[in-house]
């Protein structure tokens, strides 16, 4: 079964977005404006398609500024394609940042209420992974503490320990794999393995090139808004370490 | 061109979007509270503060009465309302660009930003209504019944007019950055031009059209009299309904047609 099907999705961006030359100016030159707003674009993703089945493990590999996360932004549905179609079935975990919404004068455990509530959980629902979530985190003695007493990897591993308690369909992971110590690393890959044994699909954008060649079963190569190549890991990898 | 995503997440019911506000809203109060020692008083001093700044200047130095009411009672009746007003609309084009990493990393209806923080403001106003009650038994007046219904009547109203107008210029504010010190001089003006330091009856009538014709005139000018006279007048209901529709249309017009941009531009 395709859980994520796009068609033919462009993305483009205007160069400019705002007006540089003041208003009189801008007002001035107004059909100029118009001219170099309209031919000044760039495309993000130009005629992407791509398919992911229920349960795949698909890596989003390519140098900065490919239009790696634009396709996760489309997928996670925060932005929206020019043209062509975006679908997605189940219910997408979009972990494109850590600890979305968290409040540094919150203590830990209000902002994992505020986290999992952000991230699509009912309040109800929060409460019920609580104590799973807190295990995980291995945080206890500091969740009474506001997080700006927390360090950074301390704020990750909160951030992470709920993401990986939203039961998701489809995991969309934004380089943060690597979070905490080694021991907390290895919990997460655990974690991530328990998923993929239940099936969940994944779609993950790293640099961590041995991230990807561990956790995927399939590898898309982007470079400037196109697909370059995609199939087995090792051999698009081999491709891309060769660019 | 087809341009249409059919992006199909998981299902958000009302009981979700009503988690996420709650969740919301409880941030906003902590996060004010949290780290202040006063906390409460603060939201009660500001509003306090320039009822007294007006009533020295206007009052005292210049002999300003309104026929019927002690001024300071007088003051203190249009000036809550009108704080949460200017609080709400005045921080509505911050709004989603202050929340730029929730609208770019997390999928959630994004109006839902703006109706968190105008209920904030809400339970603010609300918080004040003890210390109108105390001004009024300070001047030997007593409540009405009335506020029983009025009160709620009056707060949805507002609640409408306020988010609606909110949405708007904090949607218009992702692409026109200016629009934010526009909408400061805009309220500052707005606010000599209602009647809350002065009523209407000392404006000459041939001006009385002009306020007829201010948006947010006929809500200050019914909590004023449901504050200070009991009474909760049908007209000025109905008109501030009108413009609360009005407001929540036109608000909710610019969003939709604005936010599938909002990502990309905060």
């Amino acid at each position: 079964m395709i859980v994520i099907r796009l068609d033919r999705v462009r993305k483009e961006y205007p160069r400019h977005r705002h007006l540089t030359r003041g208003l009189k100016q801008s007002l001035l030159h107004l059909p100029d404006l118009i001219r170099s707003m309209s031919a000044d674009r760039f495309f993000a993703l130009d005629d992407i398609s791509v398919e992911v089945q229920k349960g795949e493990a698909v890596g989003i590999i390519g140098a900065n500024g490919s239009g790696k996360s634009t396709l996760l932004g489309l997928i996670a549905g925060v932005i929206g394609p020019q043209s062509g179609t975006v679908e997605v079935r189940g219910r997408v975990a979009p972990l494109l940042e850590l600890g979305a919404g968290f409040h540094y004068e919150l203590t830990g455990y209000e902002n994992i209420v505020l986290n999992g509530v952000l991230m699509g959980l009912t309040r109800r629902e929060v409460a019920a992974r609580l104590e799973a979530i807190v295990a995980f985190s291995g945080l206890e003695s500091s969740l009474n503490e506001p997080l700006r007493t927390y360090s950074s990897g301390m704020v990750a591993r909160l951030g992470f320990s709920v993401a990986v308690h939203l039961d998701p369909d489809i995991l969309l992971i934004d380089e943060i794999l690597a979070v905490g110590d080694t021991h907390f690393q290895a919990r997460c890959y655990d974690r991530l393995d328990e998923f993929r044994r239940q099936g969940t699909t994944f779609v993950i954008v790293s640099h961590a090139l041995s991230e990807i060649r561990y956790l995927c079963d399939r590898v898309v190569w982007l470079a400037g808004g196109k697909i370059m190549m995609q199939g087995k890991p090792d051999e698009v990898i081999a491709a891309y370490e060769k660019s | 061109m087809a341009t249409q995503a059919v992006v199909t997440p998981s299902a958000r019911p009302l009981a979700y979007l009503v988690d996420l506000i709650l969740v919301l809203v409880q941030k906003d109060m902590k996060v004010r509270y949290k780290s202040s020692w006063l906390g409460y008083a603060w939201s009660v001093a500001n509003p306090l503060l320039f009822t007294v700044v007006y009533y020295i200047a206007l009052g005292v130095f210049l002999r300003f009465e309104i026929p019927g009411y002690p001024y300071p009672l007088f003051l203190i009746a249009g000036q809550f309302p009108w704080q949460w007003l200017a609080s709400s609309i005045g921080g509505g084009p911050m709004a989603f660009i202050n929340n730029a990493s929730l609208i770019k990393k997390v999928r959630f209806p994004r109006n839902i930003i703006i109706v968190s923080t105008v209920l904030g403001d809400a339970i603010h106003f609300l918080l004040t209504i003890p210390v109108t009650l105390l001004v009024l038994l300070w001047y030997g007046r007593t409540p009405s019944w009335s506020w029983i219904p009025g009160i709620p009547l009056l707060v949805l109203a507002q609640f409408l007019t306020v988010y609606g107008a909110a949405l708007a210029v904090a949607s218009v504010n992702v692409f026109v950055r200016d629009l934010e010190r526009l909408v400061a001089l805009f309220i500052q003006a707005l606010f000599f031009l209602t009647p809350v330091i002065y009523s209407v009856h000392v404006v000459p009538v041939q001006y009385h059209v002009w306020i007829k014709l201010n948006p947010v005139a006929p809500l200050i000018r019914a909590w004023q009299k449901l504050l200070l006279d009991g009474y909760l007048d049908p007209l000025l209901v109905g008109a501030a309904y009108l413009s609360a529709v009005a407001c929540l249309v036109v608000g909710t017009l610019v969003y939709r047609a604005l936010s599938p941009r909002f990502a990309e531009l905060v």
